[in-house]
C-alpha cells in the first residue's frame, strides 16, 4: 500500500492526463485529415482517368509502405530542418502541424484501401443506374458509390482509426515532447523502481480509449450496414 | 410525366401507328467486341419517336450488349449511335446530359440501396436537372402512384419486393422526362407472380406512345405491346418485322428453332 501511494505522490510531477489529451487531439485531427485524403485518393482511383488512377495508386504505395517512423523523421528532419517548411514562431507549434500532416498522410493510404474494398462491395448496377440517370461521375461517386462504401467498410476504417491511436505515439520522433511515450519515457528515467506499474499505467490508458472505438465500430457496422 | 404534346396518343389500343420516320435512336455499321468476341456485328437499327422496338434472342446473342451500348454504358468499337439525331458523346459531361434523356432499366433495378425509394426517384431531376425539391418530390409521387406504390414511397429498396422495385426503377427512369427508355430483361430477375405488374406498366407507357427499346423473353409482351420485333443471334440482327409476322412466320432457321424451344412448353 505504502508503495502504491508512493507511486502516486510520484506520479503527480506529471501530467498523464494531458499526455493522453496530446495523443487524443493528434488522434482527432490526423484521422480528419487521413479521412480526406483517403477519401480523395480512393475516388482518383475508381475515377475514368487514367492518370488520376495512376497517381493515386502511387501515393497509396508509397506511403503505406513506408514506415512510419521514416515518415515521421522526414517530417522533422527534411520538411522542418532543410525545407523550413514553418507555421508559425513557436517550434512546439510546428513539430505538432508536422505531426498531424505526417500521421495523416500515412493513415490515409490505409483509410484508401479500406475504402476500396468497401467500394468492391457495391455492385457495380448501382454505378450504372447513377451514371444511367445522367449524373457525372463525381455526383454519382459522391451520392451513390462512396456513401454505400463507407458503409461497407467501417470495420477496417475502424481498424485503421485504432492504428492510428497508438501510432500517435511516435509523434514524439518529430518532437512532440509532452505526448504520452515520451511522458512514459521521462517517468522511467526518474522513477526507475516504479517500472512496472508506469507501464502499466499507460497501458490501461490505451486500453480504455481503444475499447469504446473498437465497439462503436462493431456496433456501426452492423447498424449502419446497406441491406440489398 | 411524359411529355404528352410531343407525339399522338394512339387510340383504341391495337391500331398501328402511322411513324414519321423521326429517329429517336439509331446505330450505324455498329461494331463491339469484347477481347475475341465479335459481340455486335455491323449492327444497323432505326428506332422512331413513339415506337416499341421488342429484341429478342437466345442468351449470348449480344442482346443486351445492344441495349447498353445506346446510352454508352457500353462503348463500342465502331460504327456511330444517335439519339435524336445526335451522335453519342465521350464520356464527360456530354455524355451525363444525354444519359440523363435516355431512361434505363435494368434486369436486377439496381435502384439506391442506401436511400428511399422517393429519394431514389427524385435524385435524378434534382441533381442533373436541378430541379427544387418540393416539385421534385411532387413529381415522384404522382409517378410512384401511377406505378401503384405510391404507399412504398419512405421504404428501402430491399423492404420491397422485387415487382415493387422494378416499378419503382422504372419510376426512377421516367422522372427524367426521357425521350427513349431502355429495358434490358426488365422481367428475368422476378418471381413469376410479379412478371406482370412489371409489364402492365410497360404496356401502359407503350400505349402512351413512349419510345422504348425492350430486351426481353416475354414474348406476351411482344405481341401485347410491340410495334416491331428484332431477332438477334450470335452478334447480328438476323430479323427484323412486326410481332404478327415474326411470331408467324418466322424467316430464317435460328428464328424458327429459338421461337420452337420458347413458345412450346
Amino acid at each position: 500500500m505504502d508503495y502504491l501511494s508512493r507511486y502516486w505522490a510520484f506520479m503527480a510531477k506529471y501530467n498523464v492526463l494531458n499526455a493522453f489529451w496530446v495523443n487524443i487531439s493528434l488522434t482527432l485531427a490526423a484521422g480528419a485529415l487521413a479521412l480526406i485524403l483517403g477519401t480523395i485518393a480512393v475516388t482518383m482511383r475508381i475515377s475514368p482517368v487514367s492518370s488520376l488512377r495512376l497517381a493515386s495508386t502511387f501515393y497509396v504505395n508509397v506511403f503505406r509502405d513506408i514506415p512510419l517512423t521514416v515518415v515521421m523523421v522526414i517530417m522533422a528532419s527534411v520538411v522542418w530542418m532543410q525545407l523550413n517548411v514553418s507555421f508559425s514562431n513557436d517550434f512546439h507549434v510546428d513539430f505538432y502541424i508536422l505531426a498531424i500532416i505526417g500521421l495523416g498522410i500515412y493513415h490515409s493510404s490505409f483509410i484508401a484501401e479500406a475504402l476500396r474494398s468497401g467500394i468492391n462491395t457495391v455492385p457495380v448496377g448501382q454505378a450504372e443506374a447513377a451514371r444511367g440517370i445522367g449524373l457525372t461521375f463525381l455526383q454519382s461517386t459522391r451520392i451513390v458509390v462512396l456513401p454505400q462504401a463507407f458503409r461497407g467498410s467501417i470495420a477496417p476504417i475502424g481498424n485503421t482509426i485504432i492504428a492510428l491511436i497508438k501510432n500517435t505515439t511516435v509523434a514524439s520522433v518529430t518532437g512532440v515532447s509532452n505526448e504520452t511515450s515520451s511522458t512514459m519515457q521521462a517517468a522511467i528515467e526518474m522513477g526507475p523502481q516504479f517500472i512496472f506499474l508506469i507501464f502499466l499505467t499507460f497501458a490501461l490508458g490505451y486500453v480504455i480509449i481503444v475499447i469504446p472505438v473498437g465497439l462503436l465500430s462493431t456496433s456501426l457496422s452492423r447498424r449502419l450496414a446497406v441491406k440489398r | 410525366m411524359v411529355d404528352s404534346g410531343s407525339y399522338e396518343l394512339f387510340d383504341p389500343v391495337g391500331v398501328e401507328p402511322d411513324f414519321n420516320p423521326d429517329p429517336v435512336a439509331q446505330m450505324i455499321n455498329v461494331q463491339k467486341h469484347f477481347g475475341h468476341l465479335h459481340v455486335l456485328k455491323d449492327i444497323n437499327l432505326t428506332v422512331n419517336r413513339g415506337e416499341v422496338v421488342v429484341v429478342i434472342g437466345p442468351s449470348g446473342s449480344g442482346k443486351s450488349t445492344l441495349c447498353r451500348t445506346i446510352n454508352r454504358l457500353e462503348p463500342i468499337d465502331s460504327g456511330q449511335i444517335l439519339i435524336q439525331g445526335k451522335l453519342l458523346p465521350q464520356e464527360g459531361r456530354d455524355l451525363a446530359r444525354l444519359r440523363a434523356d435516355v431512361g434505363m432499366v435494368f434486369q436486377s433495378f439496381n435502384l439506391f440501396a442506401h436511400m428511399s425509394i422517393l429519394d431514389n426517384v427524385t435524385l435524378g431531376p434534382r441533381k442533373a436537372r436541378k430541379v427544387p425539391k418540393a416539385k421534385a418530390e411532387a413529381e415522384a409521387l404522382a409517378l410512384l402512384d401511377r406505378v401503384g406504390i405510391k404507399d412504398q414511397a419512405k421504404k428501402l429498396p430491399a423492404q420491397l419486393s422485387g415487382g415493387q422495385q422494378q416499378r419503382a426503377a422504372i419510376a426512377r427512369a421516367l422522372a427524367m422526362h426521357p425521350v427513349l427508355m431502355l429495358f434490358d430483361e426488365p422481367t428475368s430477375a422476378l418471381d413469376p407472380e410479379m412478371i406482370n405488374e412489371v409489364l402492365d406498366v410497360m404496356v401502359s407507357l407503350a400505349k402512351e406512345g413512349m419510345t422504348m427499346i425492350v430486351v426481353t423473353h416475354e414474348m406476351g409482351f411482344a405481341r401485347r405491346a410491340a410495334d416491331r420485333v428484332v431477332f438477334m443471334s450470335d452478334g447480328l440482327i438476323l430479323e427484323e418485322g412486326s410481332p404478327e409476322a415474326f411470331f408467324t412466320t418466322p424467316q430464317t432457321d435460328r428464328a424458327k428453332d429459338f421461337l420452337a424451344k420458347i413458345l412450346h412448353h
